[in-house]
């Protein structure tokens, strides 16, 4: 599956749209995939995860900057993420099936916020480049 | 066996109720197949594929699709008892269709997908918890009689 030249004009276009609220989404995301997928709170242990928390926040933040990165480097997807590869995979140590469900909640979040973007073609670009994203991310893994 | 509290089948009931099983159908089937087209696999004789567009306009996808919703819509009816619902149908699924069971799981997200981009502001996160929980549950009662 690779990307083609107009899966990545979507994403950058979307990308675009969605302006400064990146964060907001990211976090929005955070949260879903907390309370649809209760094990990936094992990571975040030592977060408070009630809503609204500062620290969900605050890594949602994160997030949302690590996934501008990508929409920015899309031609090299693993060059880019090298390194928050390397610490989710041995600093980290999260299992990469965790990054699936952070980017189906993603996929949810956008398709609320955006339905009249969010066609057919739209969401499988979207999908594409998220999982592109993650095998970059899972890259490091040993 | 899943068990749905009270909450949860509230949360999935409820918005149930507002969705037009047909239109929903269809889109959830042909999404399944614009995004992930190794699926198309097990429609070869439904006509034209060649596109996101002729996809979603196909008559047979829609009328497929309506058929795997109203499916759904009896699983809802029986939450506490999806295995006995979906029996007949994971025989099919595995000895006359040959489904990989993961496409079950894939049809499932991309249904809470569209349920979010179509009820957007209802659709809060423990909404979208009850029905990942329900769309597993089909997925794994589908996958029971597999051998």
């Amino acid at each position: 599956m690779v990307l083609s030249a107009a899966d990545r004009a979507a994403v950058r276009a979307l990308w675009r749209k969605l302006g400064s609220n990146v964060g907001i989404y990211a976090t929005e995301a955070l949260e879903r995939t907390f309370t649809a997928f209760p094990t990936t709170k094992t990571y975040f242990a030592h977060f408070d995860l009630s809503p609204g928390s500062a620290q969900v926040k605050a890594h949602g933040n994160k997030v949302a900057d690590a996934l501008t990165t990508a929409v920015a480097h899309m031609d090299d997807l693993p060059g880019a993420l090298s390194a928050l590869s390397d610490l989710h995979a041995h600093q980290l140590r999260v299992d990469p099936i965790n990054f699936k469900f952070l980017g189906h909640c993603l996929l949810v979040t956008l398709a609320r916020h955006y339905p009249g973007d969010f066609g057919p073609a739209m969401h499988a670009s979207l999908d594409k480049f998220l999982s592109h994203v993650i095998s970059a991310l899972a890259s490091s893994y040993g | 066996m899943v068990h749905f509290s009270a909450e949860e089948k509230t949360a999935v009931t409820s918005l149930w109720g507002k969705v037009n099983v047909e239109e929903a159908g269809g889109e959830a089937l042909g999404r399944l197949l614009v995004v992930y087209p190794w699926t198309q696999r097990f429609f070869d004789n439904f006509g034209n594929l060649s596109s996101a567009s002729a996809i979603m306009g196909n008559p047979k996808v829609k009328a497929h699709g309506k058929k795997v919703l109203t499916s759904f819509g009896d699983a809802i009816k029986n939450m506490d008892n999806l295995k006995g619902v979906f029996a007949k149908l994971s025989e099919l699924h595995c000895d006359k269709l040959h489904v990989d069971p993961e496409n079950f799981r894939l049809l499932g997200n991309v249904l809470v997908i569209i349920l979010a981009s179509h009820f957007g502001k209802e659709f809060t996160p423990g909404v979208q918890a009850a029905w990942q929980k329900l769309v597993a549950g089909v997925a794994t009662a589908l996958a029971h009689k597999y051998h």
